[in-house]
């Protein structure tokens, strides 16, 4: 992404506010103000303002620590650093939801969410939602309808989903659409509906 | 209309062999394709089908999936002949790039399924009858004898059976059977085929496990990104790269030379580090000067204000003539005339173009989401003079295609830069900016219409003036009108007449390339000459297709069940106006039905959208969809998908304002938030009805999406008396 482009994007601009996706952005925006009350160390192993204290971390349960830029955000240290490839990048500006994962079992845009914000936090990816080899419920759900067409959207989608089946366990169709806003490029939003549904009335919960 | 290709039917070569540690694996070749046949590599073995001692079944997919099911597809034909269990096939298999085994490997134009119908049927069928000859042989009966059912053998006479396993070995060892003359089921006896089942790759999708080509990692592998001038066609005149070369995490930075055409090798600066966001910040630090003098003047403005006066002017070519329209529009009791205009596209798959390649002792091995695998080996080849048999092909799991990936300007980039790094894995990855800016469009497109109606109120004349892009009159590729494009052979006075303007920008194939817009427009201008002859637009084609007819090349019988048929048409056109009670009296204050149809890429669809217009928003209630691809339809769970993804898609470029512009050929969109794809909200409810027809099974990734476009725009004239005459829609125009 070349610079500034994000602080581009008006917000809303896709239509009316969706409720609780929205202000999951918002959330993610949250964590660059808090990246700016964090002290500024100066670099002196190579990152210009690389953490002189690593930045400490749970993901998928397992402690992490990792030093580099505060910037960088997440989805690249989950990807590339951590190797963990099922959190997709779609956009770099919390627009796609691709990189949805779960920071604090919240899902939350790691495409806009900085390595500061997610200090002594815990991050939870598609690879670490299932318990003991089998699929968590929305996973299965998301088989059972046959949800994917390319697929390449569905982990982030899936991750949406779960927090908010979290929140509304039993929500109807158009509490779906006013918050689910991953972007699905097949237009696959239909079958992820009924997908939903299906965990919900499977009693599906994180 | 849009192609009709059907592959002629060849003898394929059919081997098999055994598999390590037992079980029969049969290698079918089909021919080499025509462009491949210079260019075979040498080593790779390919078994499209293969049975382990325990019974599992191994399929391989020869073709690339982006989404379109084809993989899923593939499998059932394949274990539908062979007569095992569907449960039985464990794997599915991904082909890498290897025509002398597998022919035409490319995904493209719905031709998939037409091509490989039969092919891969008969693949399945020949292990089949070799299972069949082996237990036989065990038994010391005759082969007739030996009957088939959900992966076993059976004898009834003696009551014995078999596991295809069990003789999976002996099997490899005969000699397979003529692939012409070896004996298919009948559609009454499928039990695999035209069963709703679920896509072959889900339960990875859905644990997020590596099988996109984003998702390739190896050993020491290093990330990059491709800084290119930010108009097509720029050259690097002078590049400073040393604050990139000190930039955090930064191992190498390659400037590297354009070679070829545009998808080739464009001039660019690699940076590879040691995770992609940090090569993506050094690009901030490098100094690069730019010629970008070619694409002065290639701006959209430019571009439209170029159309209009050519619209005014003598058209530059006959495209399609007959009968004297001339002559029919001046003695018409009435005249109907508009202009229609549609815009640049980009395809914005979800998955951003990307590639993995390893260049090591002369030998490139690289992972490429590719629509056409082999023109991505060929292209490698020539371009970075790297001999073919030196360059694996890898095929991965792809985010998307839409026909962005027919170009493999990204896998040869990838290529470019780990040939400048020896021994170093490379994956390139582009940002999404650079995937809208770096895309090859959807041209845009000018109609000047004129119809003549007679005093019956009988459509008697029909001309076009399409102003698209060229020279001297000459259409580019993609931005062309086929020239058995309706009124030929349809109407008997009408013509096609044709002027161009001179393209800057790169263009490509969009999901159903040419139909995409041309069905907008003509069937947009149909609708508009419908009403003013009293009527409305199913009756109108109803009228104008009244004969049985086939266009294109009926003369030809294999492509004669691909060509444009009249009768196919009037069923689905009469399918959809019945399936939704269709009017064209609006149905509540603001609330209207729309209607559109179009054939291409084999299929023959009508579609009908119910839209409410209110404060400038549109709301789409409902869309019927009747389609006819032949007379079986092969996953009707996946078909179902790809009509409502098509619909979905096309109701997108109306109503999410999706246009390319740029000035002096720099793309002035860049991510989702300006070029804006439909979201959860614009989801209606699709209702699909397939019609039967007696014609060969063909392809669903495109066909569907063409008419929903003029059937919302005809529905919104319907709702509000605003007819839209360009694409996207202008909601503040409907306010």
């Amino acid at each position: 992404m070349r610079q500034g482009e994000a602080s581009g994007r008006r917000r809303g601009e896709w239509g009316k506010p969706r409720g609780r996706s929205l202000s999951r952005r918002h959330r993610a925006r949250a964590g660059a103000s808090i990246r700016n009350l964090l002290p500024k160390i100066s670099a002196k192993t190579g990152f210009a303002g690389e953490s002189a204290v690593p930045i400490t971390l749970k993901l998928n349960g397992q402690p992490r620590a990792w030093s580099g830029d505060p910037d960088q955000p997440l989805l690249w240290f989950i990807r590339d650093d951590a190797g963990l490839v099922g959190t997709k990048f779609g956009c770099g500006i919390g627009s796609c939801g691709a990189c949805t994962v779960h920071v604090d079992g919240a899902a939350q845009r790691s495409c806009v969410t900085p390595m500061a914000a997610v200090d002594g936090k815990s991050v939870t990816t598609i690879e670490g939602i299932g318990k003991d080899g089998a699929l968590h419920p929305v996973q299965q759900a998301w088989l059972d309808e046959d949800v994917a067409q390319c697929g390449y959207c569905q982990p982030g989608q899936i991750m949406a989903a779960i927090d908010f089946l979290q929140q509304n366990p039993s929500p109807d169709e158009a509490a779906i659409r006013a918050s689910i806003n991953n972007l699905c490029r097949c237009g696959t939003y239909v079958r992820i509906a009924r997908a939903i549904q299906r965990a919900a009335r499977s009693g599906a919960k994180a | 209309m849009a192609d009709a290709i059907l592959a002629p039917s060849r003898r394929g070569f059919l081997t098999a062999a055994l598999l390590a540690g037992g079980g029969l694996a049969v290698e079918f070749s089909l021919p080499l394709g025509r462009a491949q046949a210079a260019t075979v590599g040498t080593s790779a073995v390919g078994a499209f089908v293969s049975i382990a001692p325990n019974g599992a079944v191994t399929i391989v997919n020869k073709n690339p999936e982006i989404g379109q099911g084809i993989k899923t597809a593939f499998a059932m034909m394949i274990a539908e002949e062979l007569d095992c269990d569907w449960a039985q096939v464990t794997a599915v298999q991904q082909a890498d790039a290897n025509p002398a085994i597998y022919g035409p490997q490319g995904t493209g134009a719905s031709q998939s399924t037409p091509n490989n119908w039969l092919p891969l049927r008969r693949a399945g069928a020949a292990a089949r009858d070799m299972l069949v000859r082996a237990a036989a042989a065990r038994w010391g009966v005759d082969p007739s004898s030996v009957t088939t059912a959900k992966g076993r053998l059976s004898h009834a006479a003696s009551g014995r059976s078999l596991g295809y396993g069990e003789v999976a070995s002996a099997a490899a060892a005969l000699t397979p059977p003529d692939l012409k003359t070896v004996k298919l089921k009948t559609p009454a006896q499928f039990s695999i085929i035209g069963k709703p089942t679920k896509g072959v790759d889900t339960p990875r999708v859905v644990k997020g496990e590596p099988m996109y080509g984003i998702d390739t990692r190896l050993p020491g592998m290093l990330y990059a990104v491709y800084e290119v001038a930010p108009a097509n066609g720029g050259k690097l005149v002078s590049a400073d790269l040393a604050d990139a070369k000190a930039a955090p995490g930064v191992k190498h930075v390659v400037q590297l030379k354009g070679v070829g055409p545009i998808d080739a090798l464009v001039d660019g600066v690699a940076i590879l580090a040691t995770n992609w966001w940090l090569a993506n910040q050094a690009r901030s630090k490098l100094k690069l000067e730019w010629d970008l003098s070619a694409q002065k003047g290639h701006s959209w403005d430019a571009y439209v204000a170029k159309a209009k006066t050519l619209l005014a002017e003598k058209p530059q070519l006959d495209l399609i003539r007959s009968g004297d329209v001339e002559g029919k529009l001046a003695s018409a009791a009435k005249r109907v005339a508009a202009v229609y205009e549609i815009p640049f596209l980009a395809h914005a798959t979800l998955e951003p173009q990307n590639c993995t390649a390893l260049y090591k002792d002369g030998a490139l091995e690289v992972w490429a989401p590719s629509q056409i695998p082999a023109g991505g080996k060929a292209q490698i080849s020539k371009f970075l003079e790297i001999p073919e048999d030196k360059i694996t092909f890898h095929v991965t799991k792809i985010g998307g295609g839409f026909g962005r990936r027919l170009r493999n300007d990204y896998t040869v980039q990838a290529a470019a830069i780990a040939k400048a790094v020896p021994g170093v894995p490379v994956k390139l990855l582009w940002s999404r900016e650079d995937d809208i800016r770096r895309d090859f469009y959807r041209p845009s497109g000018w109609h000047g219409f004129e119809a003549g109606i007679d005093a019956n109120g009988k459509m008697i004349a029909f001309k076009d003036h399409f102003v698209t892009f060229g020279k001297d009159g000459k259409s580019a590729m993609f931005a062309n009108m086929h020239a058995d494009h309706f009124p030929y052979g349809i109407m008997p006075d009408a013509a096609v007449v044709q002027s161009t303007l001179e393209i800057g920008v790169p263009i490509g194939a969009l999901r159903a390339p040419v139909s995409n817009g041309l069905c907008y427009a003509f069937q947009g201008f149909l609708d508009e000459v419908a009403i003013a002859a009293g009527t409305d637009l199913p009756r109108l084609l109803l009228d104008v297709f009244a004969e049985d007819k086939l266009v294109g090349e009926p003369d030809q019988p294999e492509k004669a069940q691909t060509a444009f048929s009249t009768k196919r048409a009037r069923a689905v056109i009469a399918k959809a106006a019945a399936m939704s009670n269709f009017t064209s009296k609006p149905i509540a204050p603001g609330r209207a039905m729309g209607f559109g149809f179009y054939f291409c890429h084999n299929g023959h669809f009508a579609e009908v959208v119910d839209a409410s217009v209110k404060d400038g928003q549109v709301s789409v209630h409902k869309v019927w969809v009747a389609g006819d691809v032949g007379r079986q339809i092969v996953n009707p769970m996946g078909a179902e998908a790809q009509v409502r993804g098509s619909v979905l898609d096309g109701l997108s470029q109306a109503l999410e304002g999706q246009k390319i512009t740029f000035v002096d050929g720099q793309i002035e969109q860049s991510n989702f938030h300006d070029f804006r794809l439909g979201r959860n909200d614009r989801n209606p409810a699709v209702e699909v009805a397939f019609v039967a027809s007696d014609s060969h099974p063909t392809g669903l990734g495109e066909p569907a999406l063409p008419p929903v476009i003029p059937a919302l725009a005809n529905a919104i004239a319907a709702a509000t008396g605003k007819r839209v005459r360009t694409m996207p829609i202008d909601l503040s125009a409907l306010a």
